[in-house]
């Protein structure tokens, strides 16, 4: 516990080198959690080698604050903490929605939102066809990202087709302007198996993240009450 | 004409490409899955019909080419241009990933559906996503030439298939303008499926044809070396969509463009193509006007 705390604290200073803040706003760190579950508990990679074809794949569809994702980025070692203070800038390589092509450790640029499950369920289907079925392909969307109606249609699509490579997480804020009550009671009849965690338990995501069946999972991060 | 029309064509070479090379992926939204079927039923692994969802058809693709297989993607114009734009422009172009859009139905070949499924726009929409070529081929044969080619030297190209062909097949370079005809007044660069109709109208007048198998990038040397003055195209698609490519190939000279292609209005009737054709002055009639209206011109200022 004591170990899990120091780290969120050197998250919260390295988001602090991006922001110039030490207080985040919500956007900023709605995700950090997730984020410093997975990475230092669930994904499997090589800060190394980017590309380790061995790796889990994670896409992070909802490009929106991407503040968080960077600064675990940065403490897994896959680009210099120096980075983070060209945050936004020209010359640095961290903008305000990732881009591949210039970060190291970005699987796919996003920014518009909907875009990142439909390519999730790709990649899921192409580490099949390569054989790789120990890998696996998480992907983060925001709740009022559900919105967007291809999410539904890879909803539909990766539940009929029982792609249990792949993890959608929805970090559950209720931003949207449309409430979509409960996720996991939306989600189960479309094949999936969804389960809903609080959005800040360590032990309740990596168990959840963990999960896997013969169906695609969903992991819904309550942030609704604790935040 | 025994030959098979040229989505057919198309369809088998994607096929027999398909079974010998496992880097391939080929992903359908329900459209043409029948013309598929072995591919699908053989490497359900990388053959994937997604449903009726085109952007999502087009994300997935992206996702098969992040992994590194170079997706083929086909359905109705419409529905992969217009309908799926952003997903080519952010899940391709910005990602510069490589990929094989083949279409159908192009401007009005599905003339008895009407306007829902008409896409005279498809290439000025998809020529917008950044490191797209496309594609317009005129007869089954060079449409396979074009998709060996993509699959020979991955690119992000736009096919347009088309029921219009070209009684005859020419041997061309992919990415090159062929020079059909010399001659001393204007240039007439005909695209795809309208090379006949262009050399039928033009036969008795002293104008040089070029034609467009691909229209972006056009190919601009080819194109100054033949180039006179008077530069006409006849294009399948909006009129003037190739008008940018053209000018921009030709700054070092003063250029009179003339486009002919398809009007922007919708004309709400069925019929067939060549129905369609005539209203919008594609057929020989209004291009043997147009184009001698021009010539006649490039004449009197010689």
């Amino acid at each position: 516990m004591e170990a899990a705390r120091r780290h969120l604290q050197e998250l919260h200073r390295l988001i602090g080198l991006q922001t110039g803040d030490e207080k985040h706003a919500a956007s900023a760190t709605s995700a950090l959690d997730v984020l410093y579950v997975l990475y230092e508990h669930v994904l499997r990679f090589d800060p190394v080698e980017p590309a380790w074809e061995l790796r889990d794949r994670f896409l992070l569809s909802k490009g929106h604050g991407p503040m968080a994702f960077y600064a675990v980025l940065a403490r897994q070692g896959f680009f210099p903490e120096a980075e983070l203070e060209r945050f936004l800038a020209w010359d640095g390589i961290l903008g305000g929605h990732p881009d591949r092509l210039r970060v190291p450790g970005v699987e796919v640029s996003t920014g518009s939102l909907g875009h990142g499950l439909p390519m999730a369920l790709g990649v899921a289907y192409a580490l099949r066809a390569k054989r790789l079925t120990d890998q696996r392909v998480f992907v983060l969307t925001g709740d009022a990202e559900l919105n967007e109606g291809t999410n539904w249609e890879a909803i539909l699509h990766a539940g009929s087709r029982r792609l249990d490579n792949l993890t959608l997480i929805v970090v559950d804020n209720g931003s949207g302007t449309l409430q979509l009550g409960s996720l996991e009671a939306k989600l189960r009849p479309f094949g999936w198996d969804a389960e809903t965690v609080g959005g800040r338990d360590h032990a309740a995501l990596a168990r959840s993240l963990r999960r896997r069946g013969s169906s695609p999972t969903a992991v819904v991060a309550d942030l609704r009450v604790a935040t | 004409m025994s030959a098979l029309p040229m989505r057919q064509q198309v369809a088998r070479a994607l096929v027999g490409r398909f079974d010998e090379d496992p880097s391939l992926a080929l992903v359908l939204a329900e459209i043409s899955a029948d013309l598929f079927a072995s591919a699908l039923r053989r490497h359900p692994a990388r053959a994937v019909n997604v449903g009726i969802m085109e952007q999502t058809m087009v994300g997935v693709a992206a996702g098969f080419a992040l992994e590194g297989f170079v997706p083929v993607v086909h359905t109705i114009a419409p529905f992969l241009a217009e309908r799926s734009l952003e997903q080519l422009k952010l899940d391709f172009g910005y990602q510069r990933l490589h990929g094989l859009f083949v279409t159908v139905g192009g401007s009005y070949d599905y003339a008895e559906s009407g306007a829902t499924h008409f896409a005279p726009g498809d290439v000025a929409a998809v020529a917008s996503v950044p490191g797209m070529r496309v594609v317009v081929p005129g007869t089954g044969a060079e449409a396979v030439t074009l998709v060996n080619d993509v699959l020979d030297r991955p690119s992000l190209t736009y096919l347009r298939t088309s029921t219009a062909e070209n009684a005859e097949s020419r041997t061309i370079a992919p990415g090159g303008l062929q020079r059909v005809r010399d001659g001393g007044g204007a240039t007439v660069v005909a695209v795809g499926p309208l090379l006949d109709r262009v050399l039928a109208v033009t036969a008795d007048l002293d104008v040089s044809v070029l034609y467009a198998t691909t229209v972006a990038p056009l190919d601009g040397p080819t194109l100054r070396a033949a180039a006179g003055a008077d530069v006409v195209v006849v294009e399948p698609f909006h009129e003037g969509t190739l008008a940018a490519e053209v000018t921009g190939a030709l700054t070092d000279r003063p250029v009179r463009l003339t486009s002919i292609g398809v009007g922007r209005e919708v004309i709400h009737r069925y019929g067939t193509p060549a129905d369609h054709d005539r209203a919008h002055g594609l057929d020989e009639a209004g291009l043997r006007e147009r184009i001698g209206r021009v010539a006649a011109g490039s004449r009197r200022a010689a």
